[in-house]
């Protein structure tokens, strides 16, 4: 091994680490998801605004916080260098376009990443910066009323708009990931390999689903 | 039948290149994709002009020689196939074909068609071997091998080497070559002694040579020539983290005189 080939990270421990942050995401997504879900529970906000308010307090799952905006840079970042490794890696590009069958959407995968990371970005504006402060709450919602601000942002058919697309793509990008985060961490076996795909895609629909049902029942019984 | 072809013509490396349009008449459907080139070589040829270079060999499909991006898929419209084993059948009369070089910064266009794949061999040099002589052929049974193993060993031996894999991967990742030549040596006794040590020079001499990173997109299994699996790159990242994590540090003898 050189010195050239020193310097870089390993192609193969840039991937697990994108990998592992990704499944960690992917707990953090069922946790959030079921939480959201509150929102659709007709008591006027108490039971999501207690879950809200153990997030908001409790140590241990302050602590998971830090983790958790980890294993997003992480992700992201490792995500955005190996996209432009991978770039590079075909200076000169075919006149023909493409026609391999691959799985499905995993070329797109920066491109829905992108889509989900402007979303990031809204939902930190809308939430967690009014949380900490940093953005003043819109009149008449307290600063960690997360239910009432919900019900104000899901009143908005153009945010309920973006939310609804975000998820969209976010649920592509799950299904490619889950499975592939297998693959790149080694678990690929004869036996379970369709069943791990399989569950990639379930996993994707339920979690996508899961949060786009928000919306439309705001939409349709609010 | 008759062909209008779309081909990369460059005159040399340096050269920028690009697509010529060529006609070609009264193909058989029988003929291969290369005789079909070689028709159009002796037309140009006959005109005084310089016949367009591609690279083949046994054109049997063993060798690995032979390449051509035909249509956006490597090796051509057929599955498990090799470009010297497709014929004009494969194709509609008047179709129209695009015919590209393999594209991939580690695989620079030597002329026309013609890529230099000696990054293969880098790697290979790397570790793609058993260092010591493993002797004549032993009795049947004294080194036991489980048959999955064998099977799989096997099946992962059957890489050629062409570098479809490469060709066809949006981010020209070459991990389905390697992993196939990691995994045909891991699975055996005989390269199990040098696994952990080969398995990181070859990933390391692969990155260093500017191949694109693994994004599961499965394009190489679908189009390499001799299928092989994706689960040789999922035993290839095992064997690396391993490797990697687990590995014992090797002595270092030092010798003064
Ligand atoms: S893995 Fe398949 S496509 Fe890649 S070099 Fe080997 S034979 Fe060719
Ligand atoms: S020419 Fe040998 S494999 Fe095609």
């Amino acid at each position: 091994m050189d010195s050239s080939t020193r310097k870089r990270l390993s192609s193969i421990t840039s991937k697990v680490i994108m990998a592992l942050a990704g499944l960690f995401l992917v707990v953090f997504l069922v946790v959030h998801l079921g939480i959201n879900l509150l929102l659709l529970a007709d008591d006027g906000g108490r039971a999501f605004s207690a879950a809200a308010e153990f997030m908001g307090t409790n140590p241990v799952i302050r602590v998971f916080e830090v983790v958790l905006f980890g294993g997003f840079l992480l992700h992201m970042a490792f995500g955005v260098m190996v996209s432009f490794q991978n770039r590079a890696s075909r200076p000169v590009r075919y006149q023909h376009k493409n026609r391999s069958e691959t799985s499905p959407l995993s070329r797109y995968m920066f491109h829905s990443g992108i889509i989900v990371f402007i979303f990031l970005v809204l939902h930190f504006i809308d939430y967690y910066f009014i949380k900490i402060g940093l953005v003043a709450p819109p009149a008449g919602i307290a600063p960690h009323d997360f239910y009432h601000r919900s019900l104000v942002l899901f009143a908005n058919k153009g945010y309920s708009g973006v939310y609804l697309i975000s998820f969209l793509f976010l649920g592509f990008h799950l299904n490619h990931a889950v499975q592939a985060a297998f693959q790149t961490i080694g678990l690929n076996h004869s036996k379970y390999m369709d069943a791990i795909k399989v569950g990639s895609t379930l996993y994707a629909i339920v979690v996508a689903g899961g949060f786009m049902v928000i919306p439309f029942w705001f939409i349709l019984f609010r | 039948m008759n062909f209008t072809l779309k081909i990369w013509r460059q005159k040399n490396a340096t050269d920028k290149g690009g697509l010529v349009t060529y006609n070609v008449e009264n193909i058989s459907p029988d003929s291969s994709f290369f005789e079909m080139l070689d028709v159009l070589n002796q037309q140009l040829i006959a005109k005084g002009e310089d016949p367009v270079s591609f690279d083949h060999d046994c054109r049997e499909g063993i060798c690995g020689t032979c390449s051509l991006y035909i249509n956006g898929r490597p090796h051509g419209p057929l599955k498990g196939t090799t470009t010297c084993q497709l014929h004009m059948r494969s194709f509609r009369n008047g179709e129209t074909i695009f015919v590209e070089p393999w594209r991939c910064g580690a695989f620079p266009v030597i002329k026309d068609l013609i890529v230099d794949r000696s990054a293969f061999d880098k790697i290979i040099q790397a570790g793609g071997y058993v260092s010591v002589n493993s002797g004549g052929i032993p009795d049947a049974n004294t080194i036991p091998v489980p048959k999955s193993d064998a099977d799989a060993s096997f099946d992962a031996a059957a890489c050629i080497g062409c570098g479809a894999c490469v060709a066809s991967c949006p981010n020209a990742s070459a991990m389905l070559f390697v992993s196939a030549k990691v995994s045909h040596l891991a699975l055996l006794p005989q390269g199990r002694v040098e696994a952990e040590r080969r398995v990181q020079n070859m990933v390391a001499a692969m990155d260093s040579l500017g191949f694109g990173n693994c994004s599961n997109t499965y394009a190489c299994e679908a189009e390499c020539p001799k299928e092989i699996t994706v689960a040789n790159i999922a035993r290839m990242n095992r064997e690396f983290l391993a490797a990697k994590l687990f590995a014992e540090k090797e002595k270092q003898i030092s010798f003064s005189l």
